[in-house]
């Protein structure tokens, strides 16, 4: 609770909506103390004093009553009018959610149908209705303004008790013999009761301004009694030629209304868990770069990632994610990057074109160079023209990387539409073509779906498609198959083999299975907490692992007609990268771990093609 | 398409029987004698005898709700007294009235709601967003009526720019330009809470969706950022900003009440106003089931805007 007020109050706006508020409420707490004149009475002869003027700090009306005065009054019965409809509209409302959810069945549908009815007015009329039934006056305001409001709670404490309703203790409560208005307000009331506050708090501004409204419409109060918006209202013919018996109670109305605002929005911010993980922040156009150190120079590689390091700031919490990772491909070649999930694999794909996701991810060393251009720190505009044209991407699950409301002839369209100046004519042909490419059956009616009209293999041929729609040189598959099923990754994996042969395309494969590494890849990378610890000749590192972890990992891998082997899962959890190890970072779960490995950083060392990251190899190399 | 929106318009059957049910049950919690009520204290008592005779205040209730409700299915809403004219003559002539403000401030609020949104979302926690973030405050914040009296003072008394009231100029108006220059303060006046609560939300939406992962995916193939704002997290984030709008249609109607009275605008809600003020309660009546009923057809519109939009709704 304590926790929540800091969270609050650390919310500057929210705190200053509090001080104002308190203040407002202080003062008409203590006006009838306050040495006053009496709001009530008129001397013709002091009509409209200007603000500041001798004994009226505020001025007068146009009966000569004094200003201030009458807004304290006013502001008093503004808010115990808008205070008791609030409570009114929640028991009643409560009442009537409390008993629709908790009784059901045919209780539940005809009173939440009456409800239903209710909310399909605009509120003013129905407000309107019952004071054209019962007449003018504040008592007939504060009636309707309730009335308008019981839908709303009745609705959210129904939908509370529905869900408690079916919990275990009101079942208990049952089967000990409680009859049901014993079960409702001991079992039931004590947990909705704070749902009911909560939502009271929200609307309780909200009501104090609707019946300001009434009044000001001269629905409300009566004169001489005067609530904000009668004072407004009986102001409004003075309007133009003394402003101040207007503005007056609007700035008090408005300020009610903003401090309560400003209050309820702080609440809800220290409410939601996601606004505190920063979870809520856009992600930029590219990702952040803050280069600290010398860019190392260009290699003859097509792609070569150098010295990567890109890390998540979260608050004061620096997670590097990528921690120095090197990696290089040539045109034809296939490249597997392997890893448990969290080990660094999918963020180093995602830094080569700057689509880490950016606050909270910064590029914080290194280069990314394709045909020997750095990609860190280029200018969005010549990041963009390479994105999808030159190194195009195929992601996971394409349930929720393909767009939902697009075609999919639109979405491959764009891709090629977004490099190339095409007609859309022109650019369907080429859709029909690609959906034909990745073999899908009948392109032609198939092209006009939409993502949710087909299943998770053909989505996943979409993804393929659209990577290859501007013939790049370099796809990045982040796990492309991992959410498909064994003969679909099996027909996804050929497919991209046989692209790779046919176009000499380089392919950076990521994924956490030895299995598809040993079908597709060349050459193959193993990474451990932001870094490589182990890289060769896929056959050889398959064949002879020399980091423990390379070991471990390869042992997971059930083999299919092997007998029965020990599936040996690896003890313990890959480190959490804001507060890694000195040394190997590998040496907590590693049952070779002298204090050496503990001691400093450990290179990545062995002859050109292959090296590995460890003091105390399975095999040399 | 066309089924679904047959389906919504049958639906629309119940909901509007429920208004008049409900409208006809508030009006008999009138106290005293109906008649009476509805006349107001200057009738004579032949009226009062004639008028219990004409809506039948001697048959039970529910045999009276039945003749109401045939009445007015044949387009019969009474006559008004204080204006001596059949009741859906005069709520028409005010509703279209109306419907000009709340429709050129519904269509100001949302533009500009969604626009400042999607700004503010775009360029999170940069100037512009704490710039919209901040008028937007004050904004929701400021009652409709306030905001429309300041304004009055500002741009008609104080610079002259803008009539002070009216639908039109009494001498030599009554064209267009004469109408949006009496339209421009109320529509601005009544379209600002909703102009703040639509980019609020919009704001928020627009954050929502530009962290999902098709955006990625946009920004992978190398669309423009522009368009991946303005076409791609738009055109999603809508899906949760149109039912909004609906709701905040409700909300403009409302509003529209006061700013009718603040700028002596000849619409619905102040006749509805002045009716109550008068005790002219078949004119009230009348009054509230036609915008009611107005507004649950808009509603339909809505959602059958929303299932354009989104094809995984079934139609």
């Amino acid at each position: 609770m304590s926790a929540f007020f800091k969270l609050l109050f650390r919310n500057r706006l929210a705190a200053m909506g509090a001080v104002v508020l308190s203040a407002i409420l202080l003062l008409v707490l203590i006006t009838p103390i306050l040495p006053l004149n009496d709001p009530d009475v008129t001397a013709t002869a002091d009509r409209f004093k200007r603000p500041f003027s001798e004994g009226h700090l505020l001025g007068t009306d146009h009966l000569g009553r004094d200003l201030l005065s009458r807004l304290l009054h006013g502001t008093r019965l503004s808010l115990a009018i808008g205070i008791a409809a609030a409570l009114i509209a929640a028991t009643i409302g409560s009442a009537i959610g409390i008993i629709a959810g908790y009784f059901g069945g045919r209780t539940d549908n005809i009173i939440m149908r009456g409800v239903d009815m209710l909310m399909a007015f605009p509120y003013i009329l129905l407000a309107l209705a019952i004071v054209a039934a019962l007449g003018p006056g504040l008592m007939n305001a504060l009636i309707a303004v309730a009335a308008v409001n019981v839908p709303f709670f009745a609705r959210n404490i129904r939908g509370i008790t529905v869900g408690l309703a079916g919990r275990e203790f009101i079942d208990a409560a049952r089967l000990a013999g409680m009859g049901h208005s014993r079960i409702i307000l001991t079992e039931l009331l004590p947990n909705v009761l704070p749902v009911i506050v909560i939502a009271m708090s929200t609307t309780v501004g909200w009501m104090i301004l609707e019946t300001a409204g009434l009044s000001f419409l001269g629905l409300g109060s009566q004169p001489p009694q005067a609530d904000l918006g009668s004072m407004l209202g009986e102001a409004r013919s003075a309007m133009i030629s003394h402003p101040h018996t207007s503005i007056v109670p609007g700035i008090m109305i408005f300020l009610i209304v903003m401090s309560i605002n400003l209050l309820g929005d702080g609440v809800r911010d220290a409410l939601d868990p996601r606004l505190r993980s920063g979870a809520l922040s856009r992600p930029r156009a590219t990702t952040l770069v803050e280069r600290v150190g010398d860019t190392p120079a260009a290699t003859d590689d097509l792609l070569a990632i150098q010295d990567l390091e890109t890390q998540f700031h979260v608050g004061q919490r620096v997670y590097r994610a990528v921690g120095g990772v090197s990696l290089a491909v040539k045109p034809g070649e296939c490249l597997g990057v392997i890893g448990e999930s969290g080990s660094g694999k999918s963020v180093t794909a995602l830094s080569v074109m700057g689509l880490v996701a950016s606050p909270p991810g910064v590029i914080t060393g290194g280069a990314v160079r394709f045909q020997g251009e750095d990609l860190i720190g280029a200018p969005y505009e010549s990041l963009r023209r390479k994105r999808g044209d030159r190194v195009a991407y195929i992601f996971q699950d394409p349930l929720s990387t393909l767009h939902p409301l697009y075609r999919i002839g639109q979405q491959l369209a764009e891709a090629i539409k977004s490099h190339h100046k095409v007609s859309n004519a022109e650019a369907r042909e080429r859709a029909i073509q690609l959906l034909n490419d990745v073999r899908i059956p009948n392109a032609e009616a198939r092209v006009d779906n939409y993502p949710h009209e087909m299943s998770g293999g053909m989505r996943q041929r979409i993804g393929i498609a659209m990577a290859l729609a501007n013939a790049p040189d370099v796809i990045i598959a982040d796990e492309p198959t991992t959410a498909l099923d064994v003969t679909v990754q099996a027909q996804i994996l050929t497919l991209l083999d046989d692209l790779r042969r046919d176009r000499g395309l380089a392919i950076i494969f990521i994924t956490h299975d030895f299995g598809v590494v040993a079908q597709l890849c060349d050459r193959v990378a193993v990474m451990y907490a932001g870094r490589i610890v182990e890289e060769g000749p896929t056959q050889v590192v398959l064949d002879a692992p020399a980091h423990p972890y390379t070991k471990r990992l390869i042992a997971c891998v059930p083999e299919l007609g092997g007998g029965r082997r020990e599936l040996d899962a690896i003890p313990g959890l890959p480190p959490v990268v804001d507060d890694l190890p000195a040394g190997c970072a590998f040496a907590p779960r590693c049952d070779k771990a002298q204090d050496t490995c503990r001691a400093g950083t450990i290179a990545l060392a062995g002859p050109s093609s292959r090296a590995v990251r460890c003091l105390y190899p399975e095999e040399a190399i | 398409m066309v089924s679904y929106i047959l389906k919504r318009l049958l639906s629309a059957i119940p909901v509007l029987l429920g208004i008049t049910i409900i409208v006809f049950l508030i009006m008999s919690l009138i106290p005293g004698d109906p008649a009476t009520a509805i006349l107001g204290s200057y009738a004579t008592p032949e009226n009062v005898e004639k008028l219990n005779r004409d809506l039948g205040l001697d048959k039970p209730m529910v045999q009276r709700y039945f003749i109401w409700l045939g009445n007015m299915l044949t387009g019969d809403f009474g006559r008004s007294f204080s204006l001596n004219r059949p009741v859906i003559d005069e709520v028409l002539e005010r509703f279209n009235a109306t419907l000009i403000l709340a429709g050129t401030a519904f269509t100001l609020c949302s533009l500009l709601g969604i626009l400042a949104g999607v700004v503010s979302a775009a360029r999170q926690y940069g100037f512009a967003d704490k710039a919209i973030t901040f008028v937007v405050l004050i904004g929701i914040s400021v009652p409709s009526f306030f905001l429309g009296m300041m304004m009055i003072l500002l741009f008609a008394v104080n610079l002259r720019w803008l009539p002070v009231s009216g639908m039109f100029a009494i001498y030599g108006g009554g064209d267009l330009p004469d109408l949006i220059r009496h339209l421009t303060m109320p529509a601005l006046a009544l379209a600002a809470v909703a102009t703040g609560v639509i980019a609020r939300l919009s704001r928020s939406a627009m954050l929502e969706v530009l962290r999902q992962d098709f955006i990625r995916t946009a920004r992978a193939k190398g669309v423009p950022e522009r368009r991946v704002i303005m076409g791609h997290a738009l055109r999603a984030a809508m899906v949760s900003i149109i039912p909004i709008l609906g709701i905040q249609a409700g909300f403009v109607l409302s509003g529209a009440v006061y700013i009718e009275i603040v700028f002596q605008w000849p619409g619905v809600g102040r006749m509805l106003v002045d009716a109550i003020l008068k005790r002219d309660l078949l004119l009230v009546q009348g009054g509230v089931v036609i915008v009611a009923a107005c507004y649950v057809l808009f509603n339909i519109a809505v959602d059958v805007a929303q299932s354009l939009l989104d094809p995984r709704i079934k139609t």
